[in-house]
């Protein structure tokens, strides 16, 4: 059922790859920005560096909520799924795990490679990579709350944003945490277990809310 | 998928809000819109829509069930490229593999021609004989044997 689900999205997003790539180019694009703009100083940028790459993730995430449920809303198959005999909670985990691995994942790949950009260290890069893997699919769960909410809705996209930038703050502090306590020659370990705290807790509950508001949203 | 203003809706003795899953386990339905995904084939619509009610379907069946429904040699067409009638056939197919009991039919004869409107009367009939349930809600004629059937005429 669950394999089905992820089968499913994983084979629509292929087919519609633009859709993943562009999110992909808008992180990369933002995060390259910044070093562009200010110039050659390794001292602001290396300090400036956790916070631009996360922000960026958290708007690059947006894009792709918008996405998450609503091409299934309009021809249909989200009134089907709803009415598969499979609790909606396994529904949901399924989609936001194809999102995951189809917008989020490629920008965790490619986070080291823009963090150079800014002159951080080997070892702070790899605590980037361990703090957005830890962190993104937090993203994807609560904005899926947010997707749902938002369903059916004219400018879903930017009420989709307002509610749930806010939500993301927790996992921007500690994610972006964890990278400039590595920066600045700290242990990053109290803000990784935090962000896998949140990470948990957003797997366990997200989904559960996600399926209500579907069902609102469906009525 | 709505809850009922008034009254209960009841499936064997249970209110099928307390009944949940195991109402849907039971139950079919075919909607407005007809829950194709464009960018999948045929195919893989039918085979996704069969596995996630738990059916384990070949591609050699769904590419079967597909025929019945007249849309022999589309297997593997994107279901963009098909038309509005074609699309409802192959949410039509979901009827034919499927093994519930109570089928929630609306507005299930738009966009089909005679010929498919013919098939779908048949494929319900075979359906009741089986021991099956259907409800129907259809603006058009739909010729079925009046032993099985109770027609409810509704006017505004």
């Amino acid at each position: 059922m669950l394999r089905w689900i992820v089968w499913r999205d994983l084979i629509l997003a292929w087919r519609r790859r633009a859709d993943a790539l562009s999110t992909l180019f808008f992180f990369v694009i933002v995060v390259s920005l910044f070093p562009l703009g200010i110039g050659p100083e390794t001292e602001l940028l290396r300090s400036i560096a956790p916070g631009v790459v996360w922000v960026a993730a958290l708007l690059a995430s947006m894009l792709s909520l918008g996405r998450l449920f609503a091409n299934d809303y309009q021809d249909g198959t989200l009134e089907q799924l709803l009415l598969t005999p499979q609790p909606l909670y396994l529904v949901v985990l399924g989609k936001v795990a194809a999102q995951w691995l189809t917008s989020e994942l490629p920008l965790v790949c490619i986070a080291p490679l823009l963090g150079v950009q800014f002159g951080v260290s080997n070892e702070t890069l790899k605590i980037l990579v361990i703090s957005l893997v830890l962190g993104t699919p937090v993203l994807s769960f609560i904005g899926s709350i947010g997707a749902a909410l938002t369903l059916g809705l004219k400018s879903s996209s930017v009420l989709i944003s307002i509610l749930v930038l806010p939500l993301y703050v927790p996992v921007l502090i500690f994610g972006a945490g964890a990278v400039e306590a590595s920066i600045m020659g700290l242990s990053p370990s109290s803000h990784i277990y935090l962000l896998s705290s949140v990470s948990i807790l957003s797997l366990i509950f997200a989904p559960w809310a996600t399926a209500a508001a579907l069902r609102i949203s469906i009525e | 998928m709505l809850s009922s203003s008034e009254g209960r809706v009841t499936w064997q003795g249970a209110n099928i809000h307390s009944l949940g899953e195991e109402y849907f386990t039971q139950l079919t339905y075919f909607g407005h819109r007809p829950g194709v995904k464009d960018e999948l084939t045929t195919v893989e619509n039918l085979r996704v829509a069969a596995g996630l009610s738990g059916i384990a379907l070949s591609t050699q069946k769904a590419a079967d069930a597909l025929q019945k429904v007249g849309l022999a040699g589309r297997e593997s067409v994107p279901a963009r490229l098909l038309s509005e009638g074609q699309r409802r056939r192959v949410s039509l197919a979901r009827l034919v593999i499927c093994t519930t009991k109570l089928w929630l039919l609306d507005e299930v004869l738009t966009a089909l021609d005679k010929t498919a409107i013919v098939f779908v009367g048949s494929l319900i009939e075979e359906h009741l004989a089986q021991g099956g349930m259907a409800i129907v809600a259809t603006h058009q004629d739909l010729a079925l044997s009046r032993g099985l059937t109770q027609r409810l005429e509704l006017t505004t």
